[in-house]
C-alpha cells in the first residue's frame, strides 16, 4: 500500500503539468494493420490513419462532401476533373504541400502493392498543371471521381523518397517499410508513438491549416482484441471509448450512470463469398469440379441459411438481413430489390440433389474471429445450417491479422467478408466485389471471381453515366444479374454500437469512421 | 485371466504404492473425481443427453437458455445452452474428451522426448550434454505459443486439406515440442546427481550395459519431479491447446474444447450468462484438480526418502 500515495502524487504531478491537455483513449477491437495509408483498403485502416493524412476531398459530417487539401473541383471536360489546392499547407516535417505531392500520391496509390487501385483504376493521366492545380484525366467519363477520392489520402513526395517508402507497404506480402511506423501527413493530427497491436499516439497538429472542432490534444489508441476485457477498460474508466460495444453488453453498459452508448445502423453488408474460378476447389472433399460454379449448389447454401435466427440470436436482432450487396443508405440501394430467397431447407436439399451432390460435401469455410461483430458466431451458424442439407463444413477462424493476408491472396473456398462502399455509391461494391477481376483493380476485392461480363459491361457504363435515372435503372439491373446467378450470399447489415464516457462526444459516420477532429471532452 | 497377469495385480495390491494409496483419502478422491472425468470424456456418446459435435442437430433458436432451473430454462438443456445452442452439458462432456485428448496426448509425447533427451545429455555428458542443452536453451528463448504456431504453421503448409483427425495431431504435435524441453532440463539435473552415486558406479563395474543402467537404475530415482511437471503441463497444455484454437490454427470452434469453451463463455460473463463460461470452467478446474493431487500424491508415494 505505500505505493498508492507515490502514485497519487505522480498523478497530480503529471495532470499539473500538462493542465488543461485532454487526453483522449480509445480501445479499438483491432489495430490498424500499418500506418501507410495506401497499404489496406480497410475501414480502421482508413479512419485511423485519416487522422494523420488527407484526401483532397473529405466529408462532412452528413457525409457529404467536403473540401479539404482540394479547395475547388470541376469537371472541365467529360473525362477531366480539375482540382485547385488549398494554399499554404504544409505537412507535420514543414514541407509545403503542391501539386507534385498529389501526382505522386496518386501515382503510389496506382501502383504496385497499393491497395487502393479499384479507387485508381478509372484513372489514365495525372497531371499538374500549376504549382497547385492538378488534373485528372479518366478513360471514360467518370462522374463520381470526387467521391471516390475521399479515401485516397496524400504523402509527401519528399519524405517518401528520403524514406524509402516510396512503393506502399503490402500487406499480402508482408512487406514493410518506414511508412508502415512513421507518417508524415496534414492532417489535424500527428503520429507521436507507433507500437503494432499495443499502442499508437497522436498528438494534435499545431499547426494545422484549418480549425480543429473537437478540444483532444493526444489520442492514445490501444487495441484490446478481447470483448470482456475491453468492457472492464470502459467500465473501470481505464479508457474514454471503446469500439465497438459487444453486443451482448449494451444493456449493462446503458446502465452505467457514466456511461452511454450510441448505436446506429452501419453501411457495411456481411456477405459470403465463394470461389468460382478454381476447376478444383482446394478445399473441399469434391475432386476434379468445382461445385460452387454450379449455380444450383451456391442457391442450395443461400437457401440453407437462416438469416432471421441469425439475427434474433447471434446478432441479438441488432442486424438488418439484406438480399443485396449493399445496404440503405447507399446510392444505387432500392428497397423493392431487397427480398431475399426464402429459407427453405426442403428446397435447397433438392437443388443440391439435382446438382448432382445429393449427399452433400466436405468444403473448407474462412472467417475472421475479431473483425466484424459477432463473425466467428455467424460461421458458426451457418456451418449449422449448412449441416442440415449434408454439407460438412470444416470452419477455421481466425484473427484478422492472419485472416486478411490469406483470403486476399485467395486462399480459399468460401469465406466470410464484410464491405462499405467507401464512395456511398452502389458503384463502388460493383467495381469492387463482383465485377470479374483484371489486374486494372477491378474486382479486387471478389475473391471468389464471381464473372459475368454483362455486369462487367454495365459497371463500366455506371462509371461514366451521369444521368442519375439511367444511372440507377443500370445498377438496379446490374443487381438483379447479380442475385440472378446468386454471385454471393448476401446475409446482413450489421448496426454500429460505440460506447463512452458521458462527458465524450464523439461523431461516428454511418460507414464506421469516428475522427478525432470533432471529438469533444467536457 | 492368465497367471502372469493375476500375479502383477497381486504384486500391485500387496505393494507400498496401493497401501500408501489406501492410506490416503486426498488421493482416494482425487481418483474418484479423475476417473469419473475420464470415463465420462471416453463414452460421451453413451452419457451425454445430446450430441453438440454433430452441427445438424443444433437448434440456434435454443440458444443461450439458463439452466432448467431457472425460469425460461428448458427441461431439454440442463445446465442450459451456449450462443450456438449447444447443450452445456454435453458440450462440457464432449470437449473434456478434447480437452483431455490434447493435453494427456502432448504430455505423453514431450516426456518422451524430454525424458530420453535429459536422461541422455545427463548420463553421457560432455558434447551431447552441450548440444542438447543449447538445444534447450534455444527453444526456451521462443515464447512456447510462437513455436507451437510456427509448427502449426509448418503442419498446415505441409497438409493444406487437412481434415480435423489431421488438425488434432499437428495441433498435439506442436504443444508437444514446446513442453519437452522443462522434462529433459529437470531430468538431467537428476541425472548428474545421481550419476555419481555407488549405485549407479556399482552397475558400471559389474559390467551393466549403459542403457539398462540408465533405463532400470537411473530413470526411476528422477521420475519424481517429472511426475509432478506431468500433471502441471496437463493443465497448461489444455490451455495453450485454447490459445491456439483462438488464435484460429487449434481445434476447429465446430467442435469445441473446454478451453474454447471457456472462451466463449467469456466474451458473455458481463452479460449475465454465466453458465456457459461457469460448467466448462469448472470441469477444468475438477480434471486439473484431480490430476495434480494425484500428481501430489504419486511423488510422496514413489520418494524413498518420504517412506
Amino acid at each position: 500500500m505505500m505505493l498508492k500515495p507515490t502514485l497519487l502524487a505522480a498523478v497530480l504531478f503529471l495532470s499539473c503539468g500538462m493542465a488543461g491537455a485532454v487526453t483522449l483513449r480509445v480501445a479499438n477491437q483491432g489495430d490498424a494493420q500499418s500506418m501507410d495509408p495506401h497499404s489496406l483498403n480497410e475501414t480502421l485502416q482508413l479512419t485511423f490513419t485519416g487522422n494523420v493524412y488527407e484526401p483532397l476531398v473529405g466529408r462532412d459530417r452528413k457525409l457529404g462532401l467536403a473540401p479539404i487539401l482540394a479547395t475547388e473541383w470541376k469537371q472541365t471536360s467529360p473525362t477531366v476533373w480539375r482540382f485547385e489546392l488549398r494554399k499554404g499547407v504544409t505537412f507535420h516535417d514543414g514541407t509545403p504541400f503542391t501539386a507534385d505531392d498529389v501526382v505522386f500520391s496518386l501515382k503510389r496509390a496506382a501502383g504496385e502493392g497499393s491497395d487502393m487501385q479499384s479507387y485508381t483504376s478509372p484513372f489514365k493521366e495525372v497531371r499538374k498543371v500549376g504549382p497547385l492545380t492538378i488534373e485528372i484525366e479518366t478513360l471514360a467519363p467518370f462522374p463520381i471521381l470526387p467521391d471516390v477520392l475521399t479515401n485516397v489520402f496524400m504523402m509527401s513526395r519528399k519524405w517518401c523518397e528520403e524514406n524509402k517508402a516510396v512503393i506502399p507497404v503490402d500487406r499480402r506480402k508482408g512487406i514493410e517499410n518506414t511508412a508502415s511506423f512513421k507518417a508524415n501527413g496534414t492532417g489535424p493530427f500527428r503520429l507521436k508513438e507507433r507500437q503494432p497491436s499495443a499502442r499508437t499516439v497522436l498528438v494534435r497538429n499545431g499547426t494545422y491549416w484549418g480549425k480543429i472542432d473537437g478540444n483532444v490534444d493526444e489520442v492514445i489508441f490501444t487495441p484490446i482484441g478481447s470483448a470482456p476485457t475491453r468492457v472492464a477498460a470502459l467500465l473501470s474508466g481505464e479508457v474514454d471509448v471503446i469500439e465497438p460495444v459487444p453486443l451482448q453488453d449494451i444493456e449493462r453498459i446503458k446502465a452505467s450512470p457514466n456511461l452511454k452508448v450510441s448505436q446506429g445502423p452501419e453501411l457495411r453488408t456481411i456477405f459470403l463469398g465463394m470461389d468460382q474460378k478454381r476447376d478444383e476447389l482446394q478445399f473441399s472433399s469434391v475432386k476434379g469440379k468445382n461445385p460452387f460454379k454450379d449455380k444450383r449448389v451456391r442457391q442450395a447454401f443461400y437457401q440453407a441459411i437462416d438469416i432471421e435466427t441469425i439475427k434474433n440470436r447471434v446478432m441479438r436482432g441488432a442486424s438488418l438481413p439484406s438480399a443485396l450487396m449493399v445496404g440503405p443508405g447507399i446510392r444505387g440501394f432500392t428497397p423493392e430489390q431487397n427480398k431475399r430467397l426464402p429459407y427453405d431447407v426442403d428446397a435447397a436439399k433438392k437443388l443440391l440433389a439435382e446438382a448432382g451432390y445429393p449427399g452433400g460435401f466436405e468444403v473448407g469455410l474462412n472467417c475472421p474471429n475479431d473483425r466484424y461483430v459477432n463473425d466467428a458466431d455467424i460461421c458458426q451458424a451457418v456451418a449449422a445450417n449448412l449441416a442440415r442439407i449434408g454439407v460438412k463444413v470444416n470452419l477455421q477462424t481466425e484473427t484478422k491479422n492472419t485472416y486478411f493476408p490469406k483470403i486476399l491472396r485467395r486462399d480459399t473456398s468460401f469465406y466470410l467478408l464484410g464491405w462499405t462502399p467507401s464512395t456511398y455509391d452502389a458503384h463502388n461494391a460493383l467495381t469492387s466485389l463482383m465485377a470479374t477481376p483484371t489486374d486494372k483493380g477491378q474486382g479486387q476485392f471478389n475473391l471468389g471471381s464471381y464473372s459475368n461480363p454483362k455486369l462487367d459491361e454495365l459497371t463500366l457504363k455506371i462509371q461514366s453515366e451521369t444521368d442519375q435515372a439511367r444511372r440507377n435503372a443500370m445498377i438496379k439491373e446490374a443487381f438483379e444479374l447479380h442475385a440472378n446467378d446468386v454471385g454471393h450470399i448476401p446475409l446482413h447489415q450489421q448496426a454500429l454500437a460505440s460506447a463512452m464516457k458521458k462527458n465524450v462526444d464523439i461523431v461516428q459516420l454511418p460507414d464506421n469512421f469516428m475522427p478525432y477532429k470533432w471529438v469533444t471532452v467536457k | 485371466m492368465t497367471a502372469a497377469l493375476r500375479r502383477t495385480l497381486r504384486q500391485f495390491f500387496d505393494g507400498d504404492l496401493w497401501y500408501s494409496f489406501r492410506r490416503s483419502p486426498t488421493a482416494m478422491a482425487a481418483a474418484v473425481v479423475a476417473f469419473a472425468c475420464i470415463f465420462c470424456a471416453l463414452f460421451a456418446e453413451l452419457v451425454a443427453p445430446h450430441n453438440p459435435m454433430d452441427l445438424a442437430t443444433l437448434e440456434l433458436a435454443d440458444s443461450r437458455l439458463p439452466p432448467a432451473w431457472l425460469p425460461e430454462g428448458s427441461s431439454k438443456y440442463l445446465l442450459g445452452t451456449d450462443d450456438q445452442g449447444r447443450d452445456i452439458l454435453s458440450a462440457v462432456i464432449y470437449g473434456s474428451r478434447i480437452s483431455l485428448l490434447v493435453g494427456v496426448a502432448s504430455v505423453l509425447a514431450s516426456l518422451a522426448v524430454g525424458v530420453s533427451l535429459g536422461l541422455l545429455a545427463g548420463f553421457v555428458g560432455g558434447k551431447t550434454d552441450a548440444f542438447i542443452m543449447r538445444l534447450c536453451d534455444v527453444m526456451l528463448s521462443f515464447p512456447s505459443i510462437l513455436v507451437a504456431l510456427l509448427i502449426d504453421g509448418v503442419g498446415r503448409a505441409v497438409f493444406p486439406n487437412a481434415h480435423e483427425g489431421l488438425a488434432f495431431a499437428v495441433l498435439i504435435v506442436a504443444i508437444s515440442l514446446t513442453g519437452w524441453v522443462q522434462y529433459a532440463r529437470t531430468v538431467r539435473g537428476s541425472t548428474l546427481v545421481e550419476r555419481n552415486k555407488e549405485y549407479v558406479q556399482a552397475a558400471r563395474v559389474i559390467g551393466v550395459p549403459t542403457l539398462r543402467i540408465m533405463r532400470r537404475h537411473v530413470l526411476p530415482n528422477v521420475t519424481g519431479p517429472v511426475m509432478v511437471l506431468a500433471t502441471i503441463q496437463v493443465a497448461s497444455a489444455i490451455l495453450i491447446e485454447a490459445t491456439l484454437s483462438f488464435l484460429g490454427v487449434g481445434v476447429p470452434p465446430t467442435s469445441p474444447s473446454l478451453g474454447t469453451l471457456i472462451r466463449v463463455g467469456n466474451d458473455l460473463l458481463f452479460s449475465g450468462e454465466w453458465w456457459i463460461t461457469l460448467y466448462p470452467g469448472a470441469m477444468l478446474v475438477m480434471i486439473a484438480l484431480s490430476v495434480n493431487l494425484l500428481g501430489d500424491w504419486l511423488r510422496d508415494a514413489l520418494n524413498p526418502k518420504l517412506r
